[in-house]
């Protein structure tokens, strides 16, 4: 064919387009599996005993506000890195940050715990649940958030798929916060942020295959 | 034709709008240096000018295709050089090239040269239009290549105006789709 009857068949008849397309729908994707993982953690597993109580909802609190400060900044991103050439605009630092911070509280926390007590929080009866739990409940989300990269046009696959399987981890977990009963700093950290690096890893892997447009 | 980031820009925000003529001018100046861009890539790996002409083609779908991926705060150049790297180097890998000899470059490279001597592609549209769902066919057929109106394809094809719409649409995306996986073939 010649280039110019594909020009004149793609000039024929163009409709309007809202550019406002990509961050609306990045960003309704984000809630659509947050809204499923909170529903899979209350349905399924069933939210924490007296999570209404002021002793379990303050640091229930504190976990999703945790997993949150992750997730705004990542999902930020995500929808920079779904337009072309959106991965040379952005710094993967700003994301980082409160990783680095919470891995920072931790090693506070336990430098004030004698050595004998670490093993008793981070390897607490929870821990296998937790590590099983948030990358399967992370499974959906991690979907409708492709599904809706896959309408974008990323152009660094790789790391697009990492911030989509970071994104859902952070919804995974903080879904699995509401479930949880295990409240130590060092336990959240290791299992909920060894579980968000993991599906950011998955992502990672995956994002060359799924998301090739 | 020395490339005017102004102009192309100026050009593709009147397209969004749904300006026609403002659309058909850019996507035949992009043509231009898109050609250039990837005849010089392809050359330099001993790969043929009609290698290039699809490429070039598959590109300038990609950049209708996703035109809603682009923000109009932002400038033109990258946006489509982004594009046009992306489409080369999933080129380069379906057909294992070796990518070493791909260097990183300036967005500003996909704008200093144009070539505007077109070579025949490979790409059979006309048989992939066949091969389209009846409904998607007739819609692009009316729309895209008769220039029928929306509302006298709709009246035409006997179908409502966002079917049309709709059909139109998704039988570009179905087409771009066919004429990937005929290439991976």
């Amino acid at each position: 064919m010649k280039t110019e009857d594909l020009i004149s068949m793609l000039s024929t008849n163009v409709e309007v387009v809202d550019h406002r397309r990509v961050g609306r729908n990045i960003g309704m994707a984000v809630v659509a599996g947050a809204a499923v993982a909170v529903a899979t953690v209350f349905f399924v597993l069933g939210p924490r005993a007296d999570l209404t109580t002021v002793g379990t909802f303050i640091p229930s609190l504190l976990k999703v506000a945790f997993t949150v400060i992750i997730l705004v900044p990542a999902s930020i991103y995500l929808i920079r890195l779904t337009r072309p050439g959106g991965e040379r605009s952005s710094s993967v630092a700003l994301v980082a940050l409160p990783f680095i911070a919470i891995m920072l509280l931790v090693v506070l926390s336990l430098g004030f715990a004698p050595g004998s007590h670490w093993k008793a929080t981070i390897l607490s009866d929870e821990w296998l649940e937790c590590v099983i739990s948030i990358p399967l409940i992370a499974i959906v989300p991690f979907a409708v958030i492709i599904w809706a990269v896959r309408q974008m046009a990323p152009t660094d696959l790789a790391r697009t798929g990492a911030f989509a399987g970071l994104v859902a981890g952070c919804l995974s977990a903080t879904g699995y916060a509401l479930h949880c009963a295990d409240d130590s700093v060092p336990f959240f950290a290791l299992w909920y942020g060894g579980t968000i690096a993991l599906c950011t890893f998955a992502g990672w892997q995956l994002g060359p295959k799924l998301l090739r447009w | 034709m020395a490339a005017n980031e102004a102009e192309l820009r100026a050009l593709m925000r009147a397209s969004l709008a749904g300006d026609a003529a403002a659309y058909r001018t850019l996507l035949s100046r992009l043509s231009a240096n898109l050609r250039a861009y990837y005849k010089g890539k392809l050359a330099r790996i001993g790969r043929s000018a009609t290698e290039a002409e699809d490429l070039m083609q598959e590109a300038l779908m990609a950049i209708y295709t996703r035109r809603h991926t682009y923000d109009p705060a932002e400038p033109l150049t990258p946006w489509v050089h982004a594009i046009a790297r992306y489409k080369l180097i999933d080129h380069l890998r379906r057909t294992r090239a070796s990518m070493a000899d791909l260097p990183i470059e300036d967005a500003e490279e996909l704008m200093a040269q144009d070539d505007y001597v077109g070579t025949e592609s490979a790409n059979d549209v006309t048989r992939l239009l066949s091969e389209l769902p009846d409904k998607m066919r007739r819609a692009i057929q009316a729309v895209k290549l008769d220039g029928l109106s929306v509302a006298e394809a709709a009246s035409r094809c006997g179908m409502s105006e966002s079917a049309v719409k709709v059909n139109v649409h998704r039988g570009l995306k179905a087409l771009v789709a066919s004429i990937a996986r005929e290439k991976r073939i």
